[in-house]
């Protein structure tokens, strides 16, 4: 019956509908205000924060890295330089199989197993998700092969990059050092100094050496260049430039040629010889033998490499003119009998009669001068000139320990020179006090005799032995040594050189130095233990000779060379300043095992000096002169 | 002559619907050449999409009504049968999801057919026990709506699924769906919703989780949803202008001529232009609704009223998605993405709307 209702009753059939089409258009209505709600957020309410999202997107911030500056010697002898050359280099977030991808690149460059190592050795390494090569120096040939197929390799890219050279290879490597690929320890440093941001793109960082040291004005402003880029990263148009400022290159003191000559000099001895004038504190000559290959550490140091140059018995990492620490040996004789003469303890008349050792009141033990049976009578300018040592044992066990120490270190002697290199070594001079703070032991008599002869504790780098040449060969007034002459931060208005700056003057009486400086001319004369070596030279220099102990001997020993394994020989030292006048040169040369100062070291600074003062080109080095007396210390 | 003929063409075409279907084909090849950086190409594939839409729009303007009425249960037990195909060696998987046929000659998505077979064939059979309709009658229906979804759900088509259970429940609610029953089905469906979460695939979870937030996962699940919503936000009140986008040309919009098409719109012409397509979409609604009140039978009343409502969820569901408000569930922006078998289905409704306006009123005159 009720269906007869419904199907007579069409009007209310389609009433009903109508009221359920009328809630859908309400449905309807509902959602599209919804929908214009949510569109009114996004694109009103939240336009801006959207808007910055979208930039975000679009607008990569590239840093464009400056030019390093170029190092060059006093005569403008470029030793540090940069080339441009093209890098293979894979960015390893975005390649997914990086072991399959290298092995397909090596199908069409020449890839090494040293240069995978390395690679691995840097993404281990990798503080950014930048990309790190797998090769360089890529010829134009591995250029072009690559470039035709860079469709199949995603994440990889060539780049055209500036790479740091050192046209002078191991002969300047510890005064010039080397950059190399920025680590985790750079960029913390980084961070901590605030200079984050201006190695954003920046893969290298000067690590030892100059390149260190002066890394701030070497490396320039880094740029930036606000580009459009599409969601596969690539860049599709430049937005704005902040051009880098390239970094300033720098003079240095030294000279190349000169320093061509002391390492020619040392022929294949191992040592040190840096080489100052007095007059200002520039650094002339600064070697440490032997060196290495700086460029082996610009892109990351291979493991091969690495391991010959760590593990070698000759140490060619070691800096030895800045970090090496050696007993100085007589060559403290004139800093010694300086002392002498200011503490009053010597009249430059007084002499002693050398019977050939030093005995110690109360004590049988025999110190020994390195001439059996003595010199004779010996006063303090033939101390000098023949390199006494009891005359210096009885010097220094009435001045003392702790007058030897207040005296010697104004010459620099335990505490860095001030030279504009990292890592200086301090040397050691001691003193009671500081064998009490080291020791917990009190200062022995017997341990001044042998600080009276440069032995014992005492210690020092060749830069502070030529640091303190210098000083004396400028009559007590020391410049500030330092390698840099110029930093050339204007290019069209060049920087002035540095200044010298006194760092100190002693003030001690003229005529005590002039008579040490006479004593030390007499060692290069006949019958001076330097003789030898000074034969023949046109112009009047002061020198010392120097014998470092590496192994001590016994009371009842006797040192001879021949008898001792080559590392265990005694180290040679040399002192020297020229012309003895007016002196333009001072210069510590230090050969390792020479055996004498006199017949190895004292060649080498001969070279040198005739180098600098007469521009003789150096002959091929022979190695060993004679002096008349056999031996020094 | 000429003018006849004309006139004969014309006849059974909605000049309001057309006019604004005129305007959305306008706007769907002008945006093309924007969303393919410029490929004619492309334009010129989408031209020949809406040229063969259009032609089965004419075809079935021009249909009489019982002609749709014959053809409902013949389109009906095709696409059953083709859906159930798709479970058979035939089909063909793709991206983790069978949804495709192999017939030999091309590969064709049955699911696409339900669309329009589904709400037919609900409408149909609503006609024929119209004078006696009982809880029975909806029940059958409703089991007529809910095996197709489940086959499609289960292919797995989270989209196309839950638009054709949309398209069949409007018919079921036009039809007179007690308020009871619907209020049980939808505490039913909050009940079952763990269970249903439970049956769901990974990538189906993962969708609705990335709508929550999806920062959590910004270059994967999430990227579309976010890629998407800074289009549209950085487009601010007017756009960035025509062929300006730099979300769509710089790439970072994903699916830029299909499902997101509607993010290179909105970052290129703002909120204006939104209002302005939103207006066009609103014509065809609104001239839908006219036409489904002023159907003459039960069949084409229901069939008027689910075609207009499904096509409004379409362009709903696609905006929601584009704008961050809804899943991402893989729906073309209705008459604008490319592609042409969503572009003849959805033609295809537009046709029945024509031709349920124009027969209604040839009967009457």
């Amino acid at each position: 019956m009720k269906r007869h209702v419904e199907l007579k009753n069409h009007q209310r059939e389609i009433y009903f509908f109508r009221l359920r089409l009328i809630l859908s258009l309400g449905f309807v209505l509902v959602l599209l205000f919804i929908l214009l709600s949510r569109f009114f957020y996004l694109q009103v309410v939240k336009q801006g924060y959207f808007k910055t999202l979208a930039d975000n997107n679009r607008i990569s911030v590239v840093p464009i890295v400056p030019n390093r500056g170029l190092i060059m010697d006093r005569n403008g002898i470029v030793l540090a330089q940069n080339y441009s050359g093209y890098t293979l280099e894979i960015a390893p977030g975005k390649v997914m199989d990086l072991e399959g991808t290298i092995d397909a690149l090596a199908q069409l460059v020449d890839i090494q197993p040293r240069d995978r190592k390395r690679f691995r050795k840097l993404l281990s390494e990798s503080h950014t998700s930048e990309t790190l090569p797998i090769r360089t120096r890529l010829t134009d040939v591995e250029v072009a092969r690559f470039a035709a197929q860079r469709y199949r390799f995603p994440g990889v890219e060539i780049k055209a990059r500036l790479f740091r050279e050192y046209p002078y290879s191991d002969h300047m490597s510890h005064l010039i050092g080397y950059i190399g690929r920025i680590n985790d320890k750079d960029v913390k440093q980084l961070e901590d100094n605030n200079m984050a941001g201006n190695y954003r793109g920046s893969d290298y960082i000067g690590k030892i050496g100059v390149e260190q040291s002066y890394e701030n004005e070497l490396h320039g402003i880094t740029g930036f260049e606000q580009v459009e880029v599409d969601a596969g990263g690539r860049g599709v148009r430049v937005l704005s430039r902040t051009t880098p400022q390239s970094g300033h290159s720098l003079i240095l003191t030294l000279d190349a040629k000169l320093q061509e000559v002391a390492e020619l000099a040392f022929g294949n001895y191992r040592g040190a010889l840096v080489a100052i004038d007095p007059s200002n504190g520039e650094v002339l000559a600064f070697v440490s033998k032997p060196g290495y290959d700086p460029n082996l550490f610009v892109d990351g140091i291979d493991t091969e490499n690495w391991d010959a140059l760590n593990n070698s018995p000759d140490v060619p990492l070691n800096n030895r003119a800045l970090r090496g620490q050696y007993p100085p040996g007589s060559t403290i004789k004139p800093f010694m009998a300086l002392a002498g003469l200011e503490y009053n303890i010597r009249e430059p008349a007084y002499s002693i009669s050398d019977p050939g050792y030093f005995t110690l009141q109360g004590s049988s033990h025999h110190y020994r001068d390195w001439k059996a049976g003595g010199h004779g009578r010996v006063d303090l300018f033939k101390s000098i000139v023949i390199s006494c040592d009891t005359y210096y044992y009885g010097l220094a066990t009435e001045l003392g320990i702790d007058n030897m120490h207040e005296f010697l270190q104004q010459f620099g002697f335990g505490k860095p020179t001030g030279l504009d290199m990292e890592g200086e070594a301090a040397g050691l001079l001691p003193s009671s006090e500081w064998k009490m703070r080291r020791y917990k032991q009190i200062w022995y008599p017997g341990d001044t005799v042998s600080a009276g002869i440069g032995q014992g504790y005492n210690l020092v780098t060749p830069m502070q032995l030529a640091y303190a040449t210098a000083v004396l060969a400028n009559d007590g007034v020391g410049y500030r040594p330092h390698l840099v002459k110029q930093v050339m931060r204007d290019a069209e208005h060049e920087a002035p050189p540095e200044q010298p700056v006194v760092a100190m003057d002693l003030k001690l009486p003229a005529e005590h130095i002039a008579l040490v400086k006479r004593a030390m001319v007499a060692v290069t004369q006949p019958g001076g233990t330097a003789a030898g070596a000074s034969a023949g030279a046109s112009y009047k220099f002061g020198g010392k000779t120097g014998t470092a102990q590496v192994i001590g001997m016994k009371q009842n020993e006797k040192y001879v060379a021949s008898q001792i394994s080559e590392r265990n020989r005694d180290h040679a030292w040399f002192i020297a300043f020229a012309p003895a006048d007016k002196p333009r040169i001072a210069l510590a040369v230090l050969a390792e095992n020479g055996g004498h100062g006199g017949s190895t070291a004292a060649p080498i600074a001969r070279k040198v000096i005739d180098y600098y003062l007469l521009g003789k080109a150096p002959k091929p080095l022979q190695n060993v002169t004679d002096s008349p007396e056999k031996e020094d210390d | 002559m000429i003018n006849s003929l004309k006139r004969r063409f014309v006849a059974h075409l909605d000049p309001v619907l057309m006019y604004a279907l005129g305007g959305l084909m306008f706007v769907s090849l002008v945006l093309m050449y924007s969303a393919s950086d410029g490929n004619w190409g492309r334009v010129l594939g989408q031209l020949v999409n809406i040229v063969v839409a259009f032609t089965a729009l004419w075809v079935v303007a021009n249909m009489p009504l019982h002609y749709l009425m014959r053809i409902a249960v013949p389109i009906y037990v095709t696409g059953m049968l083709l859906l159930l195909g798709v479970m058979s060696p035939l089909g063909v998987n793709s991206h983790g999801a069978t949804r495709w046929l192999n017939i030999g000659v091309a590969t064709i998505q049955p699911s696409e057919l339900m669309k329009i077979a589904v709400p037919l064939m609900m409408a149909w059979y609503f006609e024929k026990h119209e004078a006696t309709l009982t809880l029975k009658n909806y029940f059958v229906a409703t089991l007529l709506l809910a095996v197709p979804v489940a086959l499609i759900l289960k292919q797995p088509d989270l989209g196309t699924g839950l638009l054709i259970a949309a398209s069949g429940f409007y018919v079921l609610f036009l039809a007179g769906l007690s308020w009871r029953i619907m209020t049980g089905m939808a505490v039913l469906a909050a009940a079952s919703a763990p269970f249903l979460w439970h049956a769901m695939h990974d990538y189906q979870r993962h969708r609705i989780l990335m709508l929550l937030d999806p920062s959590q996962d910004a270059l994967g699940k999430g990227y579309h949803t976010i890629q998407g919503m800074i289009a549209v936000g950085s487009g601010g009140l007017i756009g960035k202008g025509y062929m300006n986008g730099t979300q769509t040309h710089l790439d970072f919009l994903p699916e830029r001529m299909t499902d997101f098409i509607f993010a290179v719109y909105s970052e290129e012409f703002g909120l204006l232009g939104n209002l302005i397509l939103l207006a066009l979409y609103g014509v065809v609604i609104a001239r839908g609704f006219i036409i489904t009140a002023n159907a003459s039978t039960y069949f084409t009343r229901l069939m008027a009223g689910s075609i207009t409502l499904t096509f409004f969820t379409y362009t709903f569901v696609n905006m929601g998605m584009v704008s961050g408000i809804l899943p991402v569930v893989g729906v073309p922006l209705p008459l604008i993405s490319y592609g042409g078998t969503s572009m003849v289905t959805l033609y295809l409704g537009m046709g029945m709307l024509m031709s349920i306006h124009s027969h209604k009123k040839l009967v009457q005159s």
